[in-house]
C-alpha cells in the first residue's frame, strides 16, 4: 500500500493525530460520543472513499480506503469509520444511494453472531456484537436468497419500514461499543440485489480484512511507542533499551509487524484489483487474519513487558492500542476459524497444487 | 502517529517472469521425472550436482541479473527470483552454483581485475565454476571482525596462511572469495585492515577437509591455507576495503527465498499424506503454516523489488531472515504433529526420509549467514535502540 504522496492518506493522519486524542478516546470508552472527530471526518469526505462517484462517493482507489483504516487503527480511532466504508461499499454493491453518516455492518449468521432470519420481506432475530450500532445511524445487512441473487439490506433506525430493532449495549474488550441487535419482523428502510460476488459471506471477510489492516496500524503505533519508552526509561545507570534482552523482544515484535503489515496489505490489494472479495481475494483475507493471531499475541506482550507497570495503568495510552489488538484478533472470526477454513483449501490444493496456489498472488496477470 | 519503518512493496510478477516459471517448472518435472534429481531438504545447501548445475547453465538460468557485456543474461532480479524459487519449492539440487551465482558473482563483477572477471564470470555463468564463501575461522563466527587469518605482501602478490571454516561447498569449489586481515588490527578500528581475495582452490598451500555435520553428512568444510600465494591482480577491490564488501555481500546472502523455502519440499510430499482422512487439527496446521509461507513470500518478493529499484534493504533482509529461518524449524515441527505414525516411522517412504533429512539440516537455518541473535541486534540498531 502507498502511503506516500497521498492526499487522502495524510488528511486523515492529520485529522486522526489532531481529534484522537487519549482524552477523546477515554471519554469515548465512557459513552461521550467524539462529535467534533466525527464531524472533521465528515466534511473531509473520508467517509465515502469507498464509494464510487456514481454513488456519491468520491471514486477514490479501495487501496485509499484501506490506508486510511490502517490510519484508524494506528490512532485508535473511537469512531466507526471502518464500519461506515465497510456499509457503504456494500450499499453500492447494490447500486444504492451512500450518505455520510456513520453506519454499521450486521452479519447474518456465524458462530457466536446470533442468527438472523429474513423472510424475503422482513428480518427478525439476534445479531451479536454488532460493532457501534448505538452510533450508527443506519445498520447495513447481506441476506443470500434462495436463488442467485444476494441482497443488500439497510435498516435506518429513525425510519423502519416495519417491525422493530432494539439495541442493547454491550462493549467488547476494548470498550467499544458492541451491541446486540434484536430484530421483529424488521422491514429495512431500502433494499437492493447486490452486483455478482457479492454476498452474505462477503460481508464477513471484509470485516476480517478490515480489523487485520487496522490492527496493522495499531502494532505500528505500539512499536514505535515502545521503542520511544525504551529510551527514555533509565534504569541501572542507563536506558533500557540499551539492555541485550530487551533488544531482541523489540526486534522480534518489529517483525511482528513487518508480517501483519504485509499480509493485511497483501489481502487489501487483492480485493482493491479483484473490487469484489473474489477466491483469490478469500486467500489473502484469510492468510491475513490467520496470521493475525501470532503479530496480535507476541506484539501485545513486549509491548506491555517493556512498558512495565507504567503501560499497565490505564492513564497510560498504551492500552488504547493492545486492548484494541486483543479485540480485533477475535472479530469476524478468530484465528481458529480462518486456519481451518484456509486448511481446507489448503487440501483441496493437495501436493501437486500446493506450490502453483503459493504462487497465483504474485502471478496474476 | 504514522510510522514507516519497513518497506515491502507489492510486486506482480511481469509477463516475461510468469511465462519463464513455466519453463523452470517443466525443466524441473522433466528432470525428476528422468531421475535427474531426488527432491532433497535443504537442497541449496546440501544438493551438490555439478552435472545440475551445468544444465542450469545450459537454461541460461545462472548470472541472470549480470550485464551482458560481462556475460550474464542482463535479467530482472524479478526472473532470477522466480528460478530460484522454483529450484527450491522442488528441492532440486543447486548447491554446487549457488553461492557463486548468489553472491560471488555480482562481487566479482563489481570489484575484480577486467581480466580476472572475464576468466570466472563467463565460467560461473555456463554452471561450470563454482564458489565458496571464506569468512569464518575457528575464532571467528558471529564477530567477523576478528578474522586472524592473514595475507602478507609479497613480490606481485600476496602470501596467505590461516584457517577458514563452514565454507558451504568448499569441496566442489573452485574459488573461494575470502576475507583476510592485510594489516594488524587496530583496537579503535577493527574493521579496517581487512581485504576479500579470490583465491583458487587447487593453489598449492590450500587443504580442504570436509567437516561432517550432525547427519554425518559433509557439506561444509575447514580450509587450511600455508602459504598460499594470491596474484596481486586477484585482489578484490581495494587492499584494506573488505569489511565494506563483506557487508554488502551479506545483504545478498540474507534476502533471498531459500531463507523460508528450504523445508518446503518437506511440507510439499507431506501433503500426499496429510489429504487423507485430515483431522481438524491437520486443517487448522494447514492453515497456520501457509498463512506463514504466503506472508513470508509477500516480504521476501517485497525486497526482491526493493533490490529492483536499486535500494539496499538491510533492514528489511535481516527482519526476513530471522523470520523465515525461525519458520523453518517450525514449519516441520508443525508437519511433524499431524503426520500419522506410520509415515513418521516409515523408512522407504520419500516423506518420511525427507522429514529426517529436514530435522537434522534446520539446525543450521538459524546460525549460517549470521545468527538470529546477530540479526537481532542488527534490526535493533536500525530501530535506533544502540
Amino acid at each position: 500500500m502507498s502511503e506516500t504522496d497521498n492526499i487522502i492518506f495524510d488528511t486523515a493522519t492529520r485529522i486522526f493525530d489532531d481529534l484522537s486524542t487519549p482524552e477523546v478516546i477515554n471519554a469515548a470508552e465512557q459513552g461521550e460520543w467524539p462529535e467534533a472527530l466525527w464531524q472533521a471526518i465528515e466534511e473531509s469526505g473520508l467517509t465515502l472513499t469507498w464509494i464510487p462517484e456514481a454513488n456519491g462517493g468520491v471514486g477514490a482507489s479501495m487501496l485509499d480506503g484501506f490506508a486510511v483504516i490502517k490510519a484508524a487503527g494506528g490512532a485508535a480511532l473511537p469512531v466507526p469509520l471502518a464500519e461506515t466504508l465497510m456499509a457503504g461499499w456494500l450499499l453500492a454493491k447494490g447500486g444504492l444511494e451512500v450518505g455520510m453518516e456513520p453506519m454499521t455492518v450486521a452479519l447474518l449468521s456465524g458462530g457466536d453472531r446470533g442468527d438472523l432470519n429474513w423472510d424475503g420481506s422482513s428480518l427478525s432475530g439476534i445479531a451479536l456484537s454488532v460493532p457501534h450500532a448505538r452510533n450508527a445511524k443506519s445498520i447495513v445487512v447481506v441476506v443470500d436468497d434462495s436463488g442467485d441473487k444476494s441482497q443488500v439490506l439497510e435498516f435506518a433506525l429513525n425510519s423502519l419500514a416495519g417491525g422493530s430493532l432494539e439495541i442493547s449495549p454491550h462493549i467488547n474488550l476494548a470498550g467499544e461499543p458492541w451491541d446486540t441487535l434484536t430484530f421483529n419482523n424488521a422491514v429495512p428502510t431500502r433494499c437492493a440485489d447486490l452486483e455478482d460476488g457479492t454476498d452474505a459471506s462477503s460481508a464477513e471477510a471484509l470485516g476480517a480484512l478490515t480489523r487485520c489492516v487496522q490492527a496493522a496500524g495499531a502494532m505500528s503505533t505500539a512499536l514505535e511507542l515502545t521503542i520511544e519508552y525504551s529510551m527514555e526509561r533509565v534504569q541501572f545507570g542507563r536506558p533500557i533499551a540499551k539492555f541485550q534482552a530487551l533488544q531482541h523482544s523489540v526486534a522480534a515484535f518489529a517483525g511482528q509487524v513487518a508480517a501483519i503489515n504485509a499480509a493485511a496489505d497483501s489481502a487489501a490489494e487483492a480485493v482493491t484489483f479483484a473490487n469484489v472479495i473474489d477466491h483469490a481475494a478469500w486467500i489473502e483475507i484469510a492468510t491475513a487474519k490467520t496470521r493475525l493471531e501470532e503479530a496480535v499475541n507476541t506484539g501485545a506482550a513486549i509491548a506491555h513487558q517493556v512498558h512495565g507497570a507504567m503501560g499497565f495503568t490505564y492513564e497510560h495510552r498504551l492500552h488504547h492500542l493492545t486492548r484494541r489488538l486483543w479485540s480485533w484478533r477475535d472479530e469476524y472470526g478468530s484465528e481458529s476459524v480462518w486456519s481451518v477454513r484456509l486448511g481446507e483449501e489448503v487440501l483441496q490444493w493437495g501436493a501437486e497444487g500446493l506450490w502453483p496456489s503459493i504462487t497465483a498472488v504474485s502471478d496474476r496477470r | 502517529m504514522s510510522v514507516t519503518r519497513f518497506r515491502f512493496p507489492y510486486v506482480e510478477m511481469p509477463e516475461v517472469a510468469t511465462e519463464l516459471r513455466v519453463e523452470v517448472r517443466e525443466f524441473l518435472a522433466e528432470q525428476r521425472a528422468n531421475g535427474g534429481f531426488v527432491p532433497m531438504a535443504d537442497c541449496w545447501a546440501s544438493g551438490m550436482s555439478a552435472e545440475f548445475s551445468r544444465k542450469v547453465g545450459q537454461r541460461g538460468w545462472l548470472g541472470m541479473t549480470w550485464d551482458k557485456q560481462y556475460g550474464g543474461h542482463g535479467r530482472s532480479f524479478l526472473e532470477r527470483y522466480v528460478v530460484t524459487e522454483e529450484m527450491l519449492a522442488a528441492g532440486a539440487p543447486v548447491m554446487a552454483h549457488w553461492i557463486a551465482d548468489r553472491q560471488s558473482g555480482p562481487q566479482i563483477i563489481k570489484n575484480a581485475q577486467p581480466h580476472v572477471r572475464d576468466h570466472i564470470i563467463p565460467r560461473i555463468v555456463a554452471g561450470e565454476c563454482f564458489c565458496a564463501i571464506g569468512m569464518s575461522e575457528p575464532n571467528t563466527g558471529s564477530d567477523l571482525a576478528s578474522v586472524a587469518t592473514k595475507a602478507e605482501k609479497v613480490d606481485g602478490g600476496w602470501k596467505v596462511n590461516g584457517t577458514k571454516l563452514w565454507s558451504t561447498g568448499a569441496h566442489g569449489g573452485d574459488y573461494m572469495i575470502t576475507l583476510l586481515r592485510t594489516s594488524p588490527v587496530d583496537t579503535n578500528a577493527r574493521h579496517e585492515g581487512l581485504s576479500q581475495f579470490i583465491i583458487d582452490l587447487k593453489s598449492p598451500g590450500v587443504g580442504v577437509r570436509g567437516i561432517a555435520d550432525i547427519g554425518g553428512q559433509v557439506h561444509f568444510n575447514e580450509t587450511q591455507f600455508e602459504d598460499v600465494f594470491v596474484p596481486d591482480d586477484y585482489v578484490l577491490g581495494k587492499v584494506g576495503g573488505g569489511w565494506k564488501m563483506v557487508v554488502g555481500e551479506l545483504a545478498l546472502e540474507r534476502s533471498g527465498p531459500e531463507r523460508f523455502l528450504s523445508s518446503f519440499i518437506v511440507f510439499q510430499e507431506a501433503m500426499k499424506v496429510l489429504v487423507n482422512n485430515p483431522a481438524d487439527k491437520t486443517k487448522e496446521v494447514l492453515g497456520q503454516v501457509v498463512a506463514k509461507i504466503k506472508t513470508l513470500r509477500r516480504m521476501s518478493l517485497g525486497i526482491a523489488g526493493l533490490l529492483q529499484e536499486g535500494a539496499s534493504p538491510e533492514m528489511e533482509a535481516a527482519l526476513v531472515k530471522d523470520m523465515s529461518t525461525n519458520f523453518e524449524r517450525e514449519l516441520l515441527e508443525k508437519i511433524r504433529s499431524v503426520l500419522p505414525q506410520h509415515a513418521l516411522v516409515s523408512l522407504d517412504s520419500l516423506t518420511a526420509n525427507l522429514l529426517r533429512e529436514g530435522i537434522l539440516r534446520v539446525p543450521s537455518s538459524t546460525l549460517r549467514g549470521g545468527t538470529n541473535e546477530v540479526l537481532k541486534g542488527m534490526i535493533a540498531r536500525q530501530l535506533g535502540m544502540r
